[in-house]
């Protein structure tokens, strides 16, 4: 113990001197969304550039601060001055940034977002101040995007593992009855309360007991725990540590998907540094406590996010549900008590010890506490990562925080929590995102997956996009989930494809009840979600689909036509890029569409100038016949 | 037995539960799985070929042929969806002559669907190899992939 309190201490030395010391100190977020938008080959050029003109600086790489919209984002603290974080530095940038504030303390106004720090730099708004981040409160992210992830000492100088050092000597009861002060709820889906699971787990009699970190973020389109991992990781195994002590376990697995290939960089890197360091091993900081971490990487499929499938994956088998009880925490792992809890939830337990259950408490509902971290993606401005106290509203997490819609496009729903969850109207927006308020709309928190759609967007294709999510993911186990599943599917392809009966409306709604009822696992308890809440918000346009021969979004093939409107001045930019050769016409003059030939790719729709605006898209109109 | 093959497996100890860690190893080196290196794995592990056969098969991650040179993998997630990846796949089959799940003749492209490649704010993405592509448009991917056609 005394060893980590004198490395904690170094570390915090060597932190003070980092950001004091006379040479400018660059940060570039080089998570996966980072290097997405090319910040690999920003790191190099901010190297060469510096190095030629010849300022000596450190550069570190650091995690994803969220605003992954503004990406590549490169941070420059000069000695005695706040922070200034720049957005959008692409290779092409990096030149003029480091000429013009490095060399020429000049801001460029086109690159800046913020600043961090007490002081201001001339009207520069302070980074936390700005719309997207005024209402986030960042516990769980605090660290990610400040600190280099590959190192110990960084994460050691902002507090970490105070929460373990504080976890040994409270002692195992103590840990469990703050994780039920603080009222922490699973972050992985179902919200069920830890300390509750956890109890299940140390009141059972064995000689062996297991953790299992969740990793898997299956749900396509979020990516919280990918962050968290990639930047803060030592966070989620000081939250392991302090699980597995307070559960007497002394194996924990990282069930982490193959997807990830960075933040199982950064994970391994951790658990080597936390095995040298002593935090891991034998005789944990000179405790009686032993506990290792082993990764696991998943092989892609979604159900095994399911604990009892996860368990399957990790023994080697097909990753298949198997009936409850007996819960994994009686009998999990190889028979053994084993408690599943996802990344989040890991790292709250980090917070909790090191900041207490009351301070954990401050945020959030009556029952959903503390924060979330959610991905916020699909039809709105700011798409990012953000954090917020459970119980905003929808509302403000669409519009002051994510910035709206783009391109003045109009509102048309939200969809939490993936494939289990359903879709939110526009009506119900006040609604706060906390566990039971989401529930009571029909849809779910689950990981923290947030779509949000816009007029374009299709809510019966959306459906259709799920369904075909789940039926194809469905492991086959059990009847109601591969064949329900199935039959749902093939009724939103004949809607969408223009087959739909009116009857079929109420066959979803009966079969999406019975696969709900009859399922095995989650997966398919869930997997009506997305079409039962489409069918309650938005049941027009299923009719207009069956009843009309619309599409009310433009969107589906079957329903929709392109036409040229007298605007063409005939560029001749459709006719060239059409691959079915369907538009016809002479230089500068107005062109058409044979429409038997026309397979609606949209290309054409897509290249036409703005300025002209020349081709439209409608929908429920007969074919046209060419002038 | 294959040679790189023994490698891997010497790098195990013959349990059941690493089967799936195998398998992706044997994946890292081949680009797949050959059906050959199955009754390796069975025989190594002392479980039936039918049951690592069924494992390899169950997992989308696990694929039986070979894979292009550049390996392209277009994101189905959510946020990918909303944004357009029809389009871009259409886009993409379109520029590589081949289909998803294919791999053209001169194993020079693969094209695959994939869950989620977790760029998902700067969606519609896709990745090549290890590179991730974001932030594309039919007219970006007719950029990355228009000379391909136009060359053939
Ligand atoms: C089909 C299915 C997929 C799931 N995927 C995930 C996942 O990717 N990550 C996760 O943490 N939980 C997932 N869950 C929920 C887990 O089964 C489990 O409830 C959770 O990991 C428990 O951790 P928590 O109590 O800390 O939330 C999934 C559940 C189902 C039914
Ligand atoms: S949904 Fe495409 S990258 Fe996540």
């Amino acid at each position: 113990m005394n060893d980590l309190i004198a490395y904690q201490q170094e570390a915090a030395s060597v932190w003070e001197e980092l950001n004091s010391n006379d040479m400018p100190l660059i940060t570039v977020g080089n998570a996966t969304c980072g290097r997405s938008a090319g910040s690999i080959d920003v790191v190099e050029a901010i190297q060469a550039e510096t190095a030629e003109i010849g300022i000596d600086c450190n550069v570190i790489e650091v995690g994803c601060i969220g605003l992954c919209y503004l990406e590549p984002i490169v941070s420059i603290q000069k000695q005695g001055q706040p922070m200034v974080v720049f957005g959008n530095v692409t290779l092409k940038q990096v030149k003029k940034l480091v000429a013009d504030y490095l060399v020429n303390d000049q801001i460029p106004p086109k690159l800046v977002i913020g600043t961090i720090g007490e002081e201001k730099i001339g009207d520069v708004p302070k980074l936390f101040e700005l719309p997207v981040l005024k209402p986030q409160v960042r516990r769980a992210l605090k660290r990610c995007g400040f600190i280099d992830p590959t190192s110990l000492e960084h994460y050691l100088a902002n507090s970490g593992y105070s929460g373990l050092t504080r976890a040994f000597d409270v002692g195992p009861e103590r840990i469990v009855e703050e994780v039920k002060l603080a009222g922490l709820r699973g972050r992985g889906g179902a919200g069920f309360p830890a300390w509750r699971k956890w109890t299940f787990c140390r009141e059972a009699e064995s000689d062996q007991k297991y953790l299992i970190c969740n990793a898997d973020e299956g749900d396509p389109g979020a990516f919280m725990n990918r962050s968290l991992i990639e930047g803060d990781p030592h966070a989620l195994i000081e939250g392991m540590i302090i699980t597995g002590y307070a559960l007497g376990a002394s194996v924990g697995y990282i069930y982490c998907r193959a997807e990830y290939p960075l933040a199982l960089e950064r994970l391994r890197l951790a658990i080597q540094q936390a095995e040298e360091n002593g935090l891991l091993g034998v005789n944990i900081l000179g405790s009686s406590f032993d506990f290792k971490i082993k990764i696991k990487e998943g092989a892609g499929a979604f159900v095994c996010g399911e604990e009892t499938a996860l368990i399957q994956s990790i023994e080697g088998e097909r990753g298949m549900p198997t009936p409850r009880p007996p819960f994994p925490a009686v009998s999990g792992l190889w028979g053994k008590p084993t408690i599943i809890n996802n990344v989040e939830s890991l790292a709250c337990v980090g917070l909790i010890m090191q900041n207490g259950a009351e301070w954990f408490a401050e945020y959030g509902t009556e029952k959903s506490k503390g924060t979330k971290t959610i991905a916020l993606v699909g039809k709105v401005v700011n798409s990012g990562l953000v954090e917020v106290p459970m119980g905003i509203s929808l509302r403000e997490l669409i519009f002051d925080i994510g910035g709206g819609v783009p391109d003045g496009k109009k509102f048309k729903a939200v969809q939490t929590g993936g494939p289990s969850g359903g879709c939110v109207p526009e009506e119900l927006l006040d609604i706060p995102v906390d566990y039971d308020s989401l529930n009571e709309v029909g849809t779910i928190m689950g990981s923290g997956g947030v779509v949000v759609m816009d007029e374009s967007t299709c809510m019966v294709d959306f459906a259709r996009y799920f369904l075909d999510f789940a039926e194809k993911e469905s492991c086959g186990k059990c009847v109601p989930c591969r064949l329900g599943t199935k039959q749902m599917l093939t009724i939103l392809e004949d809607i969408v494809e223009g087959r739909g009966k009116p009857e079929d409306i109420d066959l979803l709604e009966e079969l999406g009840e019975a696969v709900m009822a009859g399922s095995l696992c989650g997966l398919g308890q869930t997997a009506p979600n997305p079409v039962l809440t489409t069918l309650r918000y938005f049941r027009d346009e299923y009719e207009a689909h069956i009843y009309e021969g619309k599409c009310p979004a433009k969107q589906c093939k079957e329903f929709i036509t392109y036409h040229i409107l007298d605007s063409c001045i005939g560029c001749g930019l459709c006719l060239r890029n059409c691959s079915s050769n369907a538009i016809i016409g002479e230089p500068k003059k107005l062109h058409w569409i044979e429409q038997e030939l026309c397979h609606k790719c949209g290309v054409c729709y897509e290249v036409c100038p703005p300025k002209f605006f020349s081709v439209e898209i409608r929908t429920g109109e007969l074919k046209e016949e060419p002038a | 037995m294959d040679k790189s093959l023994q490698v891997i497996l010497q790098t195990f100890e013959g349990k059941k539960e690493e089967i799936i860690p195998i398998l992706q190893n044997v994946q890292d080196a081949y680009s797949y799985i050959p059906e050959r290196s199955m009754t390796d794995i069975a025989l190594f592990t002392g479980v039936p070929e039918s049951q690592v056969y069924g494992v390899a098969t169950f997992y989308a991650q696990f694929r039986f042929t070979p894979r292009g040179k550049k390996h392209c993998m277009v994101c189905r997630g959510t946020a990918c969806h909303v944004n357009g990846a029809p389009r871009i796949l259409e886009e993409m089959e379109e520029a590589l002559g081949i289909k998803q799940g294919e791999t053209s003749e001169d194993l020079e492209y693969s094209l695959e669907t994939v869950a989620c490649i977790g760029a998902c704010s700067l969606a519609p993405a896709i990745m090549v190899n290890d590179t991730v592509e974001a932030k594309l448009d039919p007219k970006k991917v007719r950029k990355l992939f228009g000379r391909v056609v136009a060359n053939e």
